[in-house]
This record gives C-alpha cells, sequence and structure tokens, in this order.
C-alpha cells in the first residue's frame, strides 16, 4: 500500500494531466516525485526553490490569473511559515486554492521540532471559508483531493504517515457513523480513528468518524448526542488539543453538555524517537486514550458525602 | 519641488476617459483629504501611476477584468489618494465615492480592496506582498498561454526591506518572467538604504533595469516601454526623500 504522500503525487499528477486550469507550486519538496508531471506541464508545475512565502504568494497570483493552484510542501512550512501570506494573499484576495501538507504534527520524529507542526489546523481555523480536510487513509486522501481539485474555493488538506487500517467512504463532508452505541460519544478525527476504534472495544459508546472538520456536519453531531444516554462528548484529534471544540461548542449549544478534548499538548517534548512513541507521549495511544475516556465517563464520588 | 516641472499633460477633460487630465488630480485628491493644497508632485506615486494608466497600459474602464488587461498591482498600498485620484480621471471609480474616504460605508480605504473597487487588482497594505503576487501573475498568464497582457507592481525603497520581495526577485530572474514589471519608487525611506543602489540588486538577479526621474513622465514612459527579451524589468522611479 502506498502512503497518502505517494497517492497525492500520483493523483495530482493525474489530475494535471486532463484539468489545464490546475498548477502545482512546489517549494524544494516532493519534486522527485512530480517530475515526470514538470517535465509534460513545464508551466503549470512550478517548483521555487526554498521560498515559502513565495510559495504562497505565487499560488495567490496564479489564482488572480485564472488557474486553480495546488501547494504543497511540509506541513510546518506550508502552514506556519508563511501564515501572513495565507491570510492576505490567498484569503484577503478571496482567491482560491488547495493546500497540500505533508508530515502531520510528528510523522517526521527524528527531525525534531522544527518539523513538527500540530498548530496547523488552529492556525487555518483562525481565516474565513477555508475547508479542511484530515484523510486518514490513502484512499480518503485521493478522494479528497479530487474533491477540493475540482471544487472552487479554499481547502487545507492534512496528509499523514499515520492511517487507519481500512478507509472509509468519503463524501458530502458529513460525519460518518463508525460505531453506535448508547451512552455517549466520540469523534475521532483522520488517522485518530484506529487508535480510537480499538480503545473504545467492548465499551458502549457511538464513533463517530470525520476526515473534513471544517465546514463541521454539526447535525450529524447533534443527533449522535442527542441520541445516547448522555450528552458527553469526547473529540480526538490528531493536532493540538481543543482545535475544533469551538464548532463542537457552537453545534450542541442548546444541549446542556460534557466536553473532553484530547489531541496534541502544548508542552514541547524535546524529544526524538518514533511517531508511536510522541503518540503515546500526548496521550493518544489505545490504552491511554481508554483510560481518559473512562476516568471522563466515570462520575467522580460526591464530595460531600 | 516647483509645479512647473510637472506641466499638466492635458489640460482639459478627456473625452475617453473619465472625463479628467493630469492637471485635475490635485483636487480630486484633496476630495479625500480635504487638503486644497495638494499639488501632484507632493506624492511621490502619482507621477508613475498616472503615466501607466495614461500612456502604457492596456486597460479598459469598462472591462476591468478582461482577461487580455494589462495589471497594475499596487504594493506600497500606503497612501492611496494618488491611485483612487488616478482610477478615478481614468473612469474605473466615480469621483463622487472620494469624499467618502476611508468611511465605514466607502469602498475606499487607506489600504485598498480588490473585492470592494472595480479596477483594483490586489488588496494590500502589508509591505512585501504585491511583487510575490505579481510573480505568480505573470506566470499564470504564461501558463495560460496568454502572451499579450503585462503585469506591473509599484513598490516603494523601503518595502524592499522585506524578505519577501527579495524570494521574488531571484525567482522571477531565474524564471525569465518577461511579463513582470517592478516599479520602485524610491524616496529614500529605506532605514538602512541600499549600499550599491537599488536597481544592482535586480540586475544581479537577471533582471533588466532602468533609473529614471520619478516625476518626469517622457523618461517613466520610456522606461516602462522599453524591450528586455527573456528577463523581467525594474524601473526604479527616483523621488525627493520623504521628508
Amino acid at each position: 500500500m502506498d502512503n497518502m504522500r505517494e497517492r497525492f503525487a500520483t493523483t495530482a499528477t493525474e489530475l494535471l494531466d486532463t484539468d489545464s486550469r490546475l498548477a502545482l507550486v512546489l517549494a524544494d519538496i516532493s519534486t522527485a516525485q512530480f517530475a515526470p508531471a514538470a517535465a509534460r506541464h513545464p508551466e503549470r508545475v512550478i517548483n521555487v526553490g526554498i521560498r515559502e512565502q513565495l510559495l504562497i504568494s505565487v499560488a495567490g497570483g496564479l489564482a488572480l490569473a485564472g488557474l486553480r493552484p495546488i501547494v504543497h510542501t511540509f506541513s510546518s512550512f506550508l502552514i506556519e511559515r508563511p501564515f501572513e501570506q495565507i491570510k492576505l494573499d490567498l484569503t484577503h484576495q478571496d482567491v482560491g486554492a488547495v493546500l497540500v501538507s505533508y508530515g502531520g504534527s510528528y510523522d517526521m520524529t527524528g527531525e525534531g521540532r522544527t518539523h513538527q507542526a500540530p498548530g496547523d489546523v488552529a492556525l487555518i481555523s483562525t481565516l474565513d471559508d477555508w475547508a479542511i480536510h484530515v484523510p486518514g487513509h490513502p484512499d480518503e486522501a485521493e478522494a479528497l483531493l479530487r474533491i477540493a481539485a475540482t471544487a472552487g474555493g479554499r481547502a487545507y488538506l492534512r496528509l499523514s504517515s499515520q492511517a487507519n487500517r481500512e478507509p472509509r467512504a468519503v463524501g458530502q463532508g458529513r460525519l460518518d457513523l463508525a460505531r453506535v452505541g448508547s451512552t455517549a460519544t466520540v469523534l475521532a478525527v483522520g488517522p485518530m480513528l484506529a487508535p480510537v476504534l480499538d480503545a473504545v472495544a467492548g465499551l458502549d459508546l457511538t464513533v463517530l468518524y470525520a476526515t473534513t472538520i471544517r465546514p463541521f456536519d454539526a447535525r450529524t453531531l447533534h443527533s449522535a448526542v442527542a441520541a445516547t444516554r448522555t450528552a458527553d462528548v469526547i473529540l480526538v484529534e490528531p493536532y493540538l488539543t481543543g482545535t475544533s471544540s469551538f464548532q463542537l461548542s457552537e453545534a450542541l449549544a442548546g444541549l446542556p453538555h460534557r466536553l473532553l478534548n484530547l489531541g496534541i499538548s502544548r508542552t514541547e517534548l524535546r524529544r526524538y524517537g518514533t511517531p508511536a512513541e510522541h503518540a503515546a507521549a500526548h496521550g493518544l495511544d489505545p490504552a491511554s486514550l481508554r483510560q481518559q475516556i473512562t476516568s471522563f465517563l466515570t462520575p467522580e464520588p460526591s464530595r460531600h458525602s | 519641488m516647483t509645479e512647473t516641472k510637472h506641466a499638466p499633460d492635458n489640460a482639459g477633460p478627456d473625452p475617453t476617459a473619465g472625463g479628467y487630465g493630469y492637471a485635475d488630480l490635485g483636487a480630486l485628491m484633496s476630495l479625500m483629504t480635504g487638503d486644497e493644497k495638494h499639488g501632484p508632485a507632493a506624492t511621490s506615486t502619482l507621477d508613475a501611476l498616472w503615466v501607466l494608466y495614461d500612456r502604457v497600459l492596456n486597460v479598459d474602464p469598462c472591462d476591468p477584468r478582461a482577461d487580455g488587461r494589462d495589471r497594475v498591482l499596487l504594493s506600497e498600498g500606503h497612501g492611496p489618494a494618488a491611485y483612487y485620484a488616478v482610477l478615478a480621471a481614468k473612469g474605473f471609480i466615480d469621483a463622487a465615492l472620494l469624499p467618502g474616504f476611508g468611511g465605514f460605508g466607502s469602498p475606499l480605504g487607506y489600504h485598498p480592496d480588490r473585492m470592494l473597487l472595480p479596477g483594483v487588482e490586489i488588496s494590500s497594505g502589508s509591505l512585501g506582498h504585491g511583487l510575490p503576487l505579481a510573480t505568480g501573475v505573470a506566470l499564470g498568464l504564461r501558463a495560460r498561454g496568454l502572451a499579450g497582457p503585462r503585469v506591473f507592481t509599484l513598490i516603494g525603497d523601503a518595502e524592499l526591506d522585506e524578505g519577501s520581495n527579495h524570494e521574488a526577485i531571484a525567482f522571477a530572474g531565474a524564471a525569465r518572467l518577461e511579463s513582470l514589471h517592478a516599479i520602485v519608487i524610491d524616496n529614500a525611506s529605506s532605514t538602512y538604504g541600499w549600499y550599491g543602489g537599488i536597481a544592482a540588486r535586480f540586475i544581479q538577479e537577471r533582471w533588466s533595469a532602468l533609473t529614471v526621474d520619478g516625476h518626469d513622465h517622457a523618461a517613466l514612459e520610456r522606461a516602462l516601454t522599453v524591450a528586455h527579451p527573456g528577463r523581467p524589468h525594474v524601473v526604479v522611479a527616483t523621488v525627493e526623500p520623504k521628508d
């Protein structure tokens, strides 16, 4: 099985062949994977070198000239480094683009903090009118890329080496009911589905799955939460803890509820090692998830008794 | 600066444009600022903008989004009164809008917004965005096979402090972006200056470059229309130093 980055290259290459309005902008990352596309479409596959401000601004200019740019590099250099360009040269100009990152929060643990971007989705969430897609499988990454490339508007597609075992159908931006339970609801985003399903084995919980976290499918969340015995909700995201909690709070505003946010901590680990070790350090491995979820769902003994 | 050096190009209303000429720009700017003393030379960008819109650009105020138009990306979004005055003089915006300058209900802000005004190519204000965006526009037009339209961006010498410009300067030269034109309004306001000159920064990155008097209309026109095959082109328009 290929990974999301490889699937992105094969799919985007095919899309560039068939849609002359698409352009690809790179900054020296993944240029080898796109060498065939660059040879066939030298004026629509543009490598600006190690210049990430220019990477985004060029995309803005391409869009102003009538093309639909797909823009790609590692998450830290795509979103965090040129954030003002994303804010002004894409959002404020009100032009469309598809930003495709690779590296997630800590795919490249050995590289250290410089190559880790747990804050990317939170940053994009500050801006108007962005779709945010977090696929959990290469098949989902491909489907979401095809949707984003064809649609107008601004989309952020967050690719990662972390993936679920099986793909799920992607479509319409709806939350996907992965498992039906009766006591409470867990919402797992992208690659968090596999560890969440392992964590809740044997527990009577509904599990919803999101690959598109923005725009947020408030209706499905509300009906799922209303259908369980408690309005307890656990949000599990593969990036900064609580990033999408504002959307859940809006969706459940009319319903007294409790919300537990699980994700990457703001505390800097200063560790290398493997992604699995980082997941465990942030409490996102199945055993840690299960412990946090059951603790949240177990009523504390009354302090007055 | 004296006014005599900057004689009006055409004294009367131009029936083919918005009905205004160069001599009217001061009065149009006064509608925005309430200041009666505006001579055209008081604004560093005015002459370059006027020469562009009056003599150089292929643009049509009746069809401001035409595919084949030349593009002007005002990067130096500061002091936009001169820009709005030229757009009004050339019929892109209604002069009746000018007195509302900066108001909540006005489309004319202290920095322009492309979504609010026809003929405005980019929303600007934060420095260092115009040249990189113009680089993308030039690449996009080339990718679409539109060889005719030229892309101009107006930037300031202090704005060149922003590193984003230098990413664009080096790349555009390497990419041989012939349709790309930068106009640097040099009023010597960069805190540390440009040792060796502004033009040299571009030339070493394979740009064509000319430095002219930023108030001399004939020199500006020549510099903006000179042939520069296979290279992007910069015109450094020198004006009086900022106070």
